[in-house]
């Protein structure tokens, strides 16, 4: 068999994706969405009795996890947790893993999560409440750490590789994608369930809301989410998880696997800046960092999933950014959270899933609500409408606070 | 003498939270290993009667309860201050 290496590096390729957001529970739904541009933004009427600003969140069932599994794993997911299962049963299924490959391999885990409110205020609550902490339960320690979803997901699937959280804010999932990357990439692991999974509730953005990051297009959630355009006053909050499997190219050719995509760089900076300003220092410097370490030439970048959340600052810094580094060229740009709202520790992830849908089946999903550029965004190309477009190679972006950037480059093998 | 209610609502309960057919429960059946609990289901344990039988227990007065009619009478006793 040819083994595949690249300057003593393996290729790393993308054998089984997963997704469960505001936008369908399934790739083939989640497909359909992106080709209608069909958004999943609504209105959370407890957020109004709790007394946000902000109604407006990702809308999404919650899953049915009983006839699934058992009670002692049930009850130490946090609803995150939960997300983040649905969506690896799918992507372990299309990548062909079963359970004894599992139990025959090294198999890790590497997941994009940086908070788990929900649990945390309900433990706190009733140990309050009950001036007890026994009658927390034995579930809430597993529901409230950061780690819930590696933590619970490893002993359910039983891996036995890397097991690590990444928290990375609104970048952790393109972050543990980017961390799987290397570690298969030097050799250390061959393959690697990465992903980014997000709490959809009340306690997990009520700050957010107070901070005043949230659109106040309460009457009209389908518009609410505009990135890029001139007229976006704020993100709204979402969630749910997506999976990817990552996998050695030798791997995947072993075991006959589909391959989806290959994974071609990783780039990341530090703004070194504000906590929540982003610049455009930053971002440029992990765009390039992903192309200097891809191999490829600018031109051959034809689409960009943009971070662009819709608060006003973000995009305007991030459309400069990207018109910056790609100068002439003119990629096609695109926000798939102008759908789906900003998915925050997931967008990382899901947007990469996004992105390779997309580039399976040879379209660029509109920027929904993108009607009037702005400065910046003028100087891009960004459809608000669908477009039939066949490419083979995409940029992914994902930013988060502190000032934390991500970029893969992913494109067709 | 154990009111038959009291031990029909403990099956219940165990039955329910413990996700086990009810019908495998008997009295002399060993609590532990019918319901497959481990330590931290003796933590829910602690909730579980707390929540349907309004006292608080700790997890270490289980000790010396081997089987289901052990468990009745641990109940029992709390509720009547036996």
């Amino acid at each position: 068999m040819e083994v595949y290496i690249l300057n003593g590096m393996k290729r790393v390729v993308i054998t089984g994706m997963g997704i469960y957001s505001c936008i369908g529970q399934s790739l083939d739904e989640v497909k359909r969405s992106l080709m209608s541009g069909r958004c999943g933004i609504g209105i959370d009427p407890a957020r109004e009795a709790i007394g946000f600003r902000s109604y407006l969140t990702g809308i999404l069932p919650e899953p049915n996890l009983t006839p699934l599994l058992d009670r002692r794993k049930r009850i130490s997911m946090s609803q995150e947790a939960g997300y983040a299962y649905m969506a690896t049963v799918e992507a372990l299924d299309n990548a062909h893993i079963d359970n004894d490959f599992l139990a025959s391999h090294d198999v890790g885990i590497l997941y994009g999560n940086d908070s788990s409110a929900q649990a945390v205020m309900e433990g706190v609550d009733l140990i309050r409440e009950k001036k007890n902490t026994t009658l927390v339960g034995s579930g809430s320690v597993f529901q409230s750490m950061n780690s819930t979803v590696t933590m619970n997901l490893s002993v359910i699937f039983k891996l036995k590789g890397i097991n690590i959280t990444i928290a990375g804010a609104c970048a952790s999932g393109s972050h543990a994608i980017g961390m799987g990357f290397l570690m298969i990439q030097s050799g250390l692991q061959d393959c690697i369930i990465c992903g980014g999974a997000q709490e959809v509730n009340p306690f997990s953005v009520s700050s957010f809301d107070g901070l005043n990051a949230f659109s106040m297009r309460n009457d009209a959630p389908s518009e609410s989410s505009r990135p890029f355009d001139a007229d976006r006053d704020g993100l709204v909050p979402s969630g749910g998880a997506a999976s990817l499997i990552l996998e050695s190219y030798e791997s995947a050719v072993r075991r006959g696997a589909p391959i989806l995509a290959e994974v071609k760089s990783y780039g990341f900076s530090s703004n070194g800046e504000h906590i929540s300003v982003p610049n455009v220092d930053g971002p440029k410097r992990s765009i390039q960092m992903a192309i200097r370490n891809s191999g490829l030439s600018i031109e051959q970048i034809q689409y960009v999933n943009a971070h662009a959340t819709s608060t006003p600052i973000g995009d305007y810094n991030e459309a400069k950014a990207i018109a910056e580094v790609f100068g002439s060229h003119k990629p096609y740009v695109g926000s798939t959270k102008s759908m789906t709202g900003h998915e925050m520790w997931m967008a990382g992830a899901s947007e990469v899933v996004y992105s390779v849908l997309m580039m399976q089946n040879s379209f660029i999903a509109p920027t929904i609500n993108f009607k009037t550029p702005d400065e910046a965004s003028a100087q891009l190309n960004i459809s608000g409408k669908y477009v039939d477009y066949s490419f083979d190679t995409l940029l992914s972006n994902s930013f988060g606070f502190g000032g934390t950037n991500s970029t893969l480059i992913i494109n067709k093998i | 003498m154990i009111d038959g209610v009291l031990i029909e609502k403990i099956n219940t309960i165990l039955a329910e939270e413990f996700e086990v057919d009810a019908s495998i429960i008997k009295p002399e059946a060993p609590l532990m290993e019918t319901l497959d609990l481990d330590s931290l289901d003796l933590v829910d344990m602690v909730v579980l009667i707390e929540h349907n039988f309004g006292f608080t227990v700790k997890a270490k007065d289980f000790v010396g309860i081997k089987s289901f009619e052990d468990f009745y009478q641990f109940i029992n006793s709390r509720i009547n201050g036996a």
